[in-house]
């Protein structure tokens, strides 16, 4: 058995397939991975995704260890409660992991890192972290739930209706803010699933109740299973599929979240990535749209005129435009058509740049 | 609980056959099998014409998150397959028994049925599996 987050025992009485996810019991659907994945498009699906680190910096020299940590910058956050998307290298420019960073104020950030990569993130930034006396607090105190899709917004409003002053400062968020509360709740306009929505960090304790009232409001549970096959439409990649401590931004299609300027910035991993900069990857991560029947899977390898030119790094039926798409790792010089060798046999695919699905339309 | 006809005929990797009037066989997989894969978006038939031996894989059943092999449980000759599921893979999860039949088949050796599971030991089996 592993760890179970404070939303267990509903998601049993929901009739949950519960799968091991990095240590985690955690919900791989509710009966229909494809309808709750509909149901993020069209409505508003409810996810547990407690299992994911939440991570709170504080000190007075937190932004520029910052700075120093992650290959985005956080100067580009000013103001309060603003996200930035960003990956935590290696000397090597490796990815550790990929993460949120929430600026509170000059002297707080909150960080969200992946569930499977905890203790390594958290070794690592406890070791960076020592020449800036930053207090590194863990919240393994709350829960987190992401609540997606085009009517999340004004269903999660009714539901804060009954809770205090939270609805007027949550429904004037912007994309990718977040209002903090002084009872510990703090609600982003953030998500996984290329929707709109929000994700709920809350005390564990307040979780069974906020997950009950959004269900009443007629949002319905969704699992990892949706969640993966969403965030695969979305474009967004998958730490520990699409990138690793081998592959660097570059080579994964985030080279859009490493912040250049300033030039004088020192941080983790800068130099290799500059290198990689000037003199080009050989690898990069592109989109695969498959022309004929079948399903891409990870793994499978891509060829491009006949050569074996790389692998499929994330691949799945896509509801939302039903056929199959994935993410490979392939040779830089790819141009629009390659091939995947499925069970012995070459299909052609069409060589895109994702996202495939951006606020429920197909987008290639 | 899955549903398990007692008129049909098992195999211990989740495949179902039914005996036809004519002697040939009718193959699909079992409403557990269809339960553990959730739901299907792909069928990769066999060839009409082709021949199989006893637990050759031929054919492939895929759901949003796995492939799954589909093993001949009898040796013989394929003589129709599915056509409908190209389009409606998903009526395998709706109707595993009946309209999500996969393919039929010559038998080689008639007297080869009596090696399968009846569906006591096949509910047995899942029982036994959960």
């Amino acid at each position: 058995m592993g760890k179970q987050t404070p939303l267990y025992d509903a998601h049993v009485q929901a009739s949950a397939k519960v799968v091991d996810f990095g240590g985690w019991d955690m919900p791989l659907h509710y009966g229909s991975q494809m309808k709750e994945h509909e149901l993020v498009r069209n409505s508003a699906g409810i996810f547990d995704v407690s299992h994911m680190t939440i991570v709170d910096l504080t000190g007075d020299r937190v932004a520029e260890f910052l700075r120093y940590l992650l290959a985005n910058n956080i100067d580009r956050l000013k103001q309060s409660g603003k996200a930035l998307y960003s990956c935590m290298l290696n000397e090597k420019g490796g990815v550790i992991d990929d993460l949120i960073v929430y600026y509170v104020n000059d002297t707080f950030y909150r960080m969200v890192v992946n569930a499977s990569t905890r203790e390594k993130d958290l070794a690592w930034i406890q070791k960076q972290a020592k020449p800036f006396a930053i207090e590194i607090n863990e919240r393994d105190d709350l829960a987190m739930i992401a609540v997606q899709g085009p009517q999340a917004r004004e269903k999660v409003h009714a539901v804060l209706s009954k809770l205090g002053d939270k609805k007027a400062q949550v429904s004037e968020l912007g994309q990718f803010f977040m209002a903090m509360f002084e009872d510990d709740w703090a609600i982003a306009r953030t998500g996984y699933t290329g929707e709109d929505g929000y994700e709920v960090m809350l005390p564990n304790q307040d979780a069974c109740q906020f997950w009950d009232d959004c269900v009443a409001q007629g949002v319905k549970p969704a699992g990892l299973g949706a969640r993966d096959t969403l965030r695969l439409e979305a474009g967004m990649n998958l730490y520990g599929s699409d990138m690793d401590e081998t592959t660097s931004p570059l080579e994964s299609a985030l080279g859009w979240t490493v912040a250049w300027e300033p030039a004088e910035r020192n941080f983790i991993g800068r130099d290799v990535l500059v290198e990689q900069k000037a003199n080009g990857v050989k690898r990069k991560l592109v989109g695969l749209v498959l022309e004929e029947k079948g399903v891409l899977r990870n793994h499978q390898l891509v060829f491009i005129d006949g050569l074996e030119a790389g692998e499929i790094t994330s691949g799945s039926y896509a509801p939302s435009l039903g056929t199959a798409i994935a993410f490979a790792r392939v040779s830089a010089d790819v141009g629009e058509r390659a091939k995947v060798e499925i069970r012995g046999k070459q299909v052609d695919v069409r060589v895109v740049k994702p996202p495939f699905v951006r606020n429920g339309k197909a987008v290639i | 609980m899955s549903n398990v006809p007692s008129e049909l005929r098992f195999t211990k990797s989740h495949e179902w056959i039914r005996l036809e009037d004519d002697g040939s066989v009718t193959i699909g997989i079992t409403d557990h099998a269809q339960d553990l894969l959730g739901d299907l978006v792909f069928v990769e038939t066999p060839e009409v014409g082709s021949t199989y031996a006893t637990g050759d894989d031929c054919a492939v059943v895929e759901s949003v998150k796995a492939a799954s092999d589909v093993y001949s449980p009898l040796s013989g000759e394929i003589t129709e397959v599915n056509e409908d599921l190209a389009d409606a893979p998903e009526v395998i999860n709706t109707d595993p028994y009946g309209k999500g039949w996969i393919f039929k088949m010559t038998l080689a050796d008639e007297g080869e049925i009596d090696s399968l599971l009846d569906a006591t030991a096949y509910s047995d089996q899942i029982a036994a599996e959960e």
